[in-house]
């Protein structure tokens, strides 16, 4: 019986359950024995220009070990943006004359107890001259306040070209609405946090919490202007990153720098607060959806403009538009599609990649314009999807914007979901209660979705490593380029290699993580590990049985064709021969038995599906509930049910979490108003209901296991599902749209005026 | 100040400062570090023990307010020879945990719960953890653990309250559960 | 996230921590669940030179009923005193605030005592307090005296307690048979109230409609003078000042007062 596809409980989980992980905070190492800690001083302030700095209380405080400011980094060189971003947006590791959002690091002080860290934070001093914060992406667009003056300009990049006023000259029907896919916070519960010492041999040992220990061994080399091997990353457990934790942030690098300053061992850990207020924020497009059509639902053109806010300092944030871009048209076969999109800058934290990173705001955008034009031609938006999705391909298909769509069958989706769902009893109980009048109305709102997964690694095509080695005592070790934060790749790599090699899967440890090694990887993140990593890990073991089978022919003095493995008991017997066996583990006692490989996929994989929400809103208050959530979300064939079912009930919470709940607010001067979880909406228990998952499952041929990526899928199609639900709920009394989150207040809002209240 | 705190079962007796969050006693002073600390504002329950058998949030309470009390933590529940304690098993099988930040105190919020409502609803489970946040399961498999463990669970996958039935509304017509507070009298 | 440093001292008795309040002065704060005050001093909002513990006096945590009258002890916890059969059965009311504040982690430790001295507008037992007409017992250096629920709450975190006294009971009629309503309108089951109601016997009081818990008198008046709940509600916000935050402007807020307090007032036995 095949190991693969059934419900393998997490060999992670005793150590989780027991005494808990060990994250970067947790770590008890004697390398990092008497470590001092930092503590951030931070800017109140949006934008302003430093006029001074008072060190001075705060360095004669006893048990302060040290007190920096920019000006003592004179051996690290300022960040700067991203090739193809405009030049001179640089961010200096601590600001140094100007400060640029709420947050931002200014100064650091070093303490030997932690508890006297925010004790002395209140004793440094420093004056700020204010500048006029430019808050709203929009704002920044226009180029009246500059944020970076020797810039010249707010805008960081542009992506697409110009826009054909007569895209919609042959539409019956043309709709056009500026949407807003707000800026949330990916708030992992575990935070940021770095553990840093020098060795005598002047290399650094960094512990951070990370996506990928190479990407993050890279970035911190090159903002401290060390040569490559000059750095280890070690990745202790890390409690969910969500995109957020690709790379490395100025805090990181500068415990490393630190502890090279103070000659001893460093560490920090961030605050909630500095959490959401330090840690890169998601989404934040404005966007203008067009769309037009006949009145028999045909679309025939879409636009999609899209304004990105980039957030102070340009980082990841800036380039996700073109992703956006690239998945614009979605599942739809339109006859005409347009995109362009701009980034700026503003007086606020930086964005950086949020589950989905670029791709959810695609699909929110053409999900709402769907339903739009649904609404204006009078048809029902299940209808209008039909009329528009792209037919189930053979062969893959090109979309349009440079994606490649390897295998999709995406009515076939939607069926399943309205199916799952009971759309035309739901539909008959809408009818019903709006015949009543009732106070609380039921909405249902639809979202069809393919999403790019698996993208190209450190350069070229997409690939990944893996080595497995068999151990004399019958155990294994398999070393990832991938990086788990919770996914559970351990199990699922030792399923893998536990089929192939027939060793328990208890008895398989997976390692990653450390750059000494493993130095080369490409992390998680786009829900690549399985599709890559795992087809390494599949793909090592086949090598490794190829390898084992040539000893094996030679311990038994046969040919090797003659061989047989024999899964169930990990070993090689002669065909014939019932005594004549070898097993892995025997093999392992004489000579070391391990394989390094590279495992290369064609291309991006998409997976796709269709959510179908439920909600109910109170038309008195506004206040909307999500009461039901069925999700198809096909992503190739299935290793794991428990954690794949696990990603999709995490994604869709998020997803929903957005559409009604969160959002990080500022104010018009850049305070920040959503800086703790007290006042950051963040999903609880009580939120969502349990969901409802379908299965369908369309297999891929770009890697051996058949497999997408699934991590994200689940955030791309809840959130306008959600959103879609909560509208379609009060559409009758005339609300076309309202934006997320679809807090009560907004809901109302909606509601009254279109004053179709009675 | 000296506090004397029985933690898992064993005395102990420490010098503290008084304002030691009993969080930061589990963690630094007795090397007790499942319970993590996830946000400033009482709100995520990442850090939640037993103080004399009830839950709380161990960041709000200062280790001189446990004095002569007893603290249980995730690593006292499990047996002398790792034996998972039954809630524990339950998050095991269900799925109810990834990166598992949130999990020593989901847990021990749990068993808490467990204590003062055996026989819990699907609802009652949700609202009986809204002291706990987290990111990673979307609740969905923490609420089958916690069911499992009170033994009420349905089949392998499925929702607990399979497909929803009509919800009842009051008799002014709100909106009941999930996030919203039904009319007075009911519970 | 770490307070800053203070004394501490535990008490033995309500007396005993009158008379450490007059001894460490002004700068002095109670402690009894801390579910106020500590998550304040976390984030430095508070920071007083000294804590004195009332938190394990076994005499200030107790429910009973004596002459009429419901009798709470001050540092007698939200769970207890919302999962009391006595409560329940007396003041249910009360029994349902008390289960709605917070978390239940935090239900274990916040003290009936502890929130009325917060005296935060928003949350649940300053409102309940009001509806129930309740009265506070409180202990000084002179003495005892008692301060109704109305008279008590002055403000944004402000009561009419001196700095020298504590609060040692919480009283109120009971009322066992008298049908109640109670809203609170949140956007996750936690949260403070964007606009509270509770309502039992002609009293109607409102969460977060002003500095303290606000008393529709108008809403009341036209109860009493025989009018429906659609009636009366529609003068729900009349004697409010709402603010305006991130979950609700001033108009927003009036409009829920009208909408809640219609359904508490149905619930509560006012003909729709």
């Amino acid at each position: 019986m095949s190991i693969l596809g059934t419900r393998v409980l997490r060999t992670e989980d005793p150590k989780f359950l027991t005494t808990g992980g060990e994250y970067t905070e947790d770590l008890v190492d004697d390398r990092l024995a008497g470590a001092a800690h930092v503590f951030f001083v931070r800017s109140p302030v949006a934008h302003a220009r430093i006029t001074g700095i008072d060190l001075h209380a705060a360095r004669a405080t006893p048990g302060v070990v040290a007190v920096f400011t920019a000006a003592d980094l004179t051996d690290v060189d300022p960040i700067s943006p991203l090739p193809g971003y405009t030049a001179g947006m640089t961010q200096t590791l601590l600001a140094s004359d100007t400060v640029r959002y709420v947050g931002e690091p200014v100064a650091m002080v070093v303490v030997e107890d932690p508890y006297q860290g925010e004790d002395v934070l209140e004793l440094v001093g420093v004056d700020y001259d204010p500048l006029p914060a430019v808050v709203d992406p929009r704002e920044a667009a226009r180029d009246e306040t500059l944020i970076f003056p020797a810039a010249g300009t707010n805008t960081v990049i542009n992506y697409g070209g110009e826009l054909d006023e007569h895209l919609f000259d042959d539409c019956d029907v043309v709709v056009t609405r500026t949407i807003h896919n707000q800026r949330v916070a990916p708030a992992p519960m575990e935070g940021r946090a770095a553990a840093a010492v020098w060795g005598e041999d002047g290399r650094l040992t960094a512990w951070i919490p990370n996506q990928g220990a190479q990407g993050s061994k890279a970035t911190l080399a090159k903002m401290l202007g060390l040569e490559r091997d000059r750095v280890r990353v070690i990745t202790p457990d890390v409690g969910g990153a969500f995109g957020a934790k690709f790379g490395a942030d100025p805090e990181h690098a500068l415990v490393a720098w630190v502890a090279r300053a103070i000659g001893g061992p460093a560490r920090w850990s961030e605050t909630r607060y500095e959490n959401l207020l330090g840690m890169t924020h998601g989404r934040a497009q404005v966007q203008t959806v067009t769309i037009g059509g006949s009145r028999d639902g045909r679309v025939l053109a879409y636009r999609l403009e899209v304004l990105q806010d980039a957030g102070a300092y340009p980082r990841l944030g800036a380039f996700l538009p073109s992703l956006t871009r690239l998945m614009t048209p979605g599942t739809y076969d339109f006859a005409k599609v347009e995109s362009v999109a701009r980034s700026v800058v503003t007086n606020t934290t930086p964005i950086g990649a949020y589950r989905g990173a670029g791709r959810p705001e695609a699909t929110a955008a053409v999900e709402r314009a769907m339903d739009l034009f649904a609404a204006e031609i009078g048809m029902d938006p299940a209808e209008v999807r039909r009329c528009n999705l792209l037919a189930p391909f053979a062969e893959p298909h090109r979309n349009g914007f440079g994606a490649l769509y390897d295998s999709g069958d995406f009515p076939a989706a939607l069926e399943k979901a309205l199916e799952a769902a009971g759309y035309d009893k739901l539909r008959k109980e809408q009818a019903e209660r709006r015949a009543r009048g009732d106070v609380v109305q039921l909405g249902i709102g639809i979202a069809s979705y393919v999403e790019i997964t698996g993208g190209g690694g450190e350069s070229g095509p997409p690939n990944e490593n893996a080595t497995i080695e068999v151990h004399p005592d019958g155990s294994a070790t398999i070393l990832t380029g991938a990086s788990p934060h919770g996914q559970g790749h351990q199990t699922a790599f030792a399923m893998l290699a536990s089929e192939a090699l027939g060793i328990p899967v208890e008895k398989i440890t997976l390692k990653w993580g450390d750059t000494d090694l493993v130095p080369r990887g490409g992390g998680t993140g786009g829900s690549r590990s399985l599709q890559q990593g795992g087809a390494a890990v599949r793909q090592a073991s086949q090598e490794l049985l190829d390898l084992a089978r040539e000893r094996a022919a030679d311990a038994l003095e046969a040919d090797a064709a003659d061989l047989r493995f024999d899964v169930s008991r990990s070993a090689f017997t002669v065909a014939g021969v019932a005594q004549a066996a070898v097993s892995l583990a025997s093999l392992a006692s004489t000579e070391r038995l391990f394989v390094h490989t590279v495992f290369t996929a064609p291309g991006a994989t998409f997976p796709f599906g269709a959510h179908v929400a439920v909600a109910e809103v109170d038309t008195e208050t506004g206040q909307a509930v999500l009461r039901r959530l069925v999700a198809v979300d096909d992503a190739g064939t299935v290793l794991n049910p428990l954690l794949a079912e696990g990603q999709r009930h995490g994604g869709i919470a998020q997803g929903a979490a957005q559409a009604l709940l969160e959002e990080v607010v500022y104010d018009a001067e850049g305070n920040p108003l959503t800086a703790s979880f007290a006042d950051y909406p963040f999903l609880s228990a009580t939120e969502v209901p349990s969901f409802e998952l379908v299965d369908m499952a369309t297999p891929t041929t770009y890697n051996p296991l058949g497999v997408k990526g699934i991590g994200e899928a689940g955030s791309i199609g809840a959130t306008p599902a959600v959103q879609n639900a909560v509208i379609d709920a009060v559409a009758h009394l005339g609300v076309r749209h309202i934006d997320m989150p679809t807090s009560p207040r907004t809901v109302w809002r909606a509601i009254s005026e279109e004053g179709n209240r009675g | 100040m000296r506090v004397e705190i029985t933690v898992n079962g064993s005395s102990r007796s420490d010098d503290v400062e008084p304002r030691l969050l009993l969080v930061h006693y589990l963690r630094e002073v007795c090397g007790l570090r499942a319970a993590n600390v996830g946000c400033d504002t009482t709100s995520c329950g990442a850090c939640t023990v037993l103080l004399d058998g009830v839950s709380v949030k161990s960041c709000t309470v200062l280790a001189v307010q446990a004095n002569g009390r007893s603290v249980t933590t995730a690593e006292g529940l499990s047996g002398v020879d790792g034996q998972l304690h039954p809630v524990q098993q339950a998050f095991r099988q269900e799925h109810g945990l990834q990166c598992g930040f949130c999990t020593p105190g989901m847990v021990m919020a749990t068993v808490g719960f467990l204590a003062e409502n055996p026989d819990p609803t699907e609802q009652e489970v949700r609202e009986g953890l809204e002291g706990n946040l987290c990111r990673c399961t979307g609740y969905h498999n923490i609420v089958r653990a916690v069911l499992s463990a009170a033994g009420r669970l349905s089949a392998p996958g499925e929702s607990p309250d399979a497909v929803a039935a009509p919800r009842e509304l009051s008799a002014a017509g709100e909106l009941s559960a999930a996030g919203e507070l039904s009319a007075a009298g009911e519970r | 996230m770490i307070p800053s440093r203070f004394e501490y001292v535990a008490a033995g008795s309500a007396a005993e921590a009158v008379d450490l309040l007059r001894q460490h002065g002004d700068d002095a704060k109670l402690l009894a669940g801390g579910h106020s005050l500590l998550p304040m001093m976390k984030v430095r909002l508070a920071a007083p030179s000294a804590l004195i513990d009332i938190g394990a006096i076994p005499a200030l945590s107790y429910v009973r009923v004596e002459d009429g009258q419901l009798a709470i002890g001050a540092a007698t916890t939200h769970q207890v005193v919302s999962t009391s059969p006595v409560v329940r059965a007396q003041a249910p009311l009360l029994a349902r605030s008390a289960g709605l504040v917070g978390d239940p982690q935090v239900r274990h430790r916040g003290t009936i005592g502890g929130s009325l001295a917060h005296a935060d507008p928003a949350a649940d037992l300053p409102m309940a307090l009001s509806a129930v007409d309740g009265r506070l017992v409180v202990l000084g250096p002179s003495g005892q005296r008692e301060i109704g629920a109305d008279e008590f709450f002055q403000g944004y975190f402000e009561t009419a307690l001196a700095p020298d006294e504590i609060i040692v009971e919480v009283r109120m009629p009971v009322r066992p048979d008298q049908p109640w309503g109670y809203q609170k309108f949140t956007r996750r089951a936690n949260d403070w109230a964007i606009v509270g109601v509770a309502t039992v016997a002609g009293r109607v009081a409102l969460a977060n409609m002003g500095p303290a818990p606000v008393r529709a008198r108008s809403t009341e008046q036209a109860v009493a003078a025989g009018a429906t709940a659609t009636e009366a509600a529609r003068l729900a916000a009349e004697e409010s000042d709402p603010v305006e935050d991130m979950h609700a402007d001033a108009p927003y807020r009036r409009h829920l007062a009208r909408v809640l307090t219609r359904r508490a007032l149905i619930a509560a036995g006012v003909p729709a």
